[in-house]
């Protein structure tokens, strides 16, 4: 692997880490940050995409199957993340779903100056709400993936990964 | 324009073993119902989400059937959901929605253009396979053995009567009988699912 490829975040990755934790379901709206992981997930049988047209719809979504006996986990951007604070507050927090959230950080960088107030605002919204959040930026922090899975579980609380990385770069 | 109550028990003998999220119309529901470890009374988490849990369960409990009482306030708030249901196409999802043409728990202000939307085309529209809307209830009765007895997803839209709500919150009678965290304790031990 390239130093390059070794600053990236490599999809499959991502995908990997989400079977190891037994999800089942994708609860998605598109967005940059993660388009080649829909593309990965898409061809594979074992994940069921469940596709959303506003980001609220995930929570309640994710909590129907979690109460069903099923691993949902939610990938959606900051920005519908922050639209979606009632339905995170009601039908996650409060119906105390242990649920992934992946999140793609739009405009996140990593020397703390941005252009984009959908990153100013994405880790003060999770703080509000007091969800725990993992930065996910390349390959190598991946494992924190499963830290999120585990700690969903044993909390019966939502936890958020935040996908710091477009693959393609967008944000550097 | 009927009342829930009356629908209501009209529906509970068809009901069958479906699991029922009997959203607003839950105070009624509660007492009509014979099975309540397979009823999904969740008061208001966040408006707009009860088709979205419905759809959840329905997705994840393929071999039950999920019966969903909705309501067009809630529905108005989330839209969406009807394509996802639609492309997802769960044949075990049977949603009902209930139409008082207003925010009965706020006071009855009139929901957006009221009396003018017809939510059974919207459905169809999102590409639901089956739609209806009823104003009269012996028309409903005698079509709802045929809605049952078909796969959904389906969508039937009930023009019910509001049953306003003026009292301050604070004043207003506890009808529940089981907390939300009892409620979903009891669904998922009858569903045999962990946690």
């Amino acid at each position: 692997m390239s130093p390059t490829q070794d600053a990236q975040l490599d999809p499959q990755l991502v995908l990997e880490e989400m079977k190891k934790n037994g999800a089942t379901h994708v609860v998605w709206l598109p967005d940059s940050e993660t388009n080649f992981l829909y593309q990965l997930m898409q061809a594979d049988p074992s994940l069921r995409l469940v596709p959303v047209s506003r980001e609220g719809l995930a929570f309640s979504i994710a909590a129907g199957l979690a109460n069903g006996g099923r691993t949902p986990v939610i990938l959606i951007q900051n920005t519908g993340l922050m639209e979606s604070g009632d339905s995170l507050r009601g039908w996650a927090i409060g119906l105390q779903i242990p649920v992934v959230m992946m999140v793609g950080y739009r405009g996140w960088t990593r020397h703390g100056v941005n252009a984009d107030s959908a990153a100013t605002y994405t880790e003060r919204f999770l703080n509000a709400f007091g969800v725990t959040y993992y930065l996910v930026e390349t390959s190598a922090d991946a494992p924190r993936i499963s830290i999120a899975f585990e700690e969903a579980k044993r909390t019966r609380r939502p936890v958020a990964v935040l996908m710091a990385d477009e693959y393609h770069g967008f944000n550097r | 324009m009927f009342p829930t109550a009356d629908m209501l028990r009209i529906f509970q003998a068809h009901r069958g073993d479906a699991i029922v999220v009997p959203g607003r119309g839950a105070r009624h529901w509660q007492q009509i119902s014979t099975r309540a470890t397979r009823d999904v009374p969740l008061g208001d988490p966040a408006m707009g989400g009860h088709a979205g849990f419905a759809l959840g369960l329905a997705l994840a409990r393929p071999a039950d059937r999920v019966v969903l009482f909705d309501s067009e306030g809630d529905l108005l708030m989330s839209l969406g959901i009807l394509p996802t249901v639609a492309e997802l196409a769960p044949a075990n999802f049977y949603h009902f929605m209930l139409d008082n043409e207003c925010y009965a728990t706020t006071g009855g202000q009139p929901v957006p253009n009221a009396k003018n939307v017809a939510y059974d085309v919207i459905a169809r529209g999102a590409g639901y396979p089956r739609a209806f809307a009823f104003d009269a209830l012996d028309r409903f009765a005698a079509s709802l053995p045929s809605i049952l007895g078909q796969p959904g997803p389906v969508f039937v839209a009930l023009k019910i009567v509001p049953e306003v709500e003026n009292v301050p919150i604070g004043q207003r009678v506890r009808w529940q009988t089981r907390t939300r965290d009892r409620v979903l304790a009891d669904l998922r031990a009858e569903l045999g699912v962990g946690g």
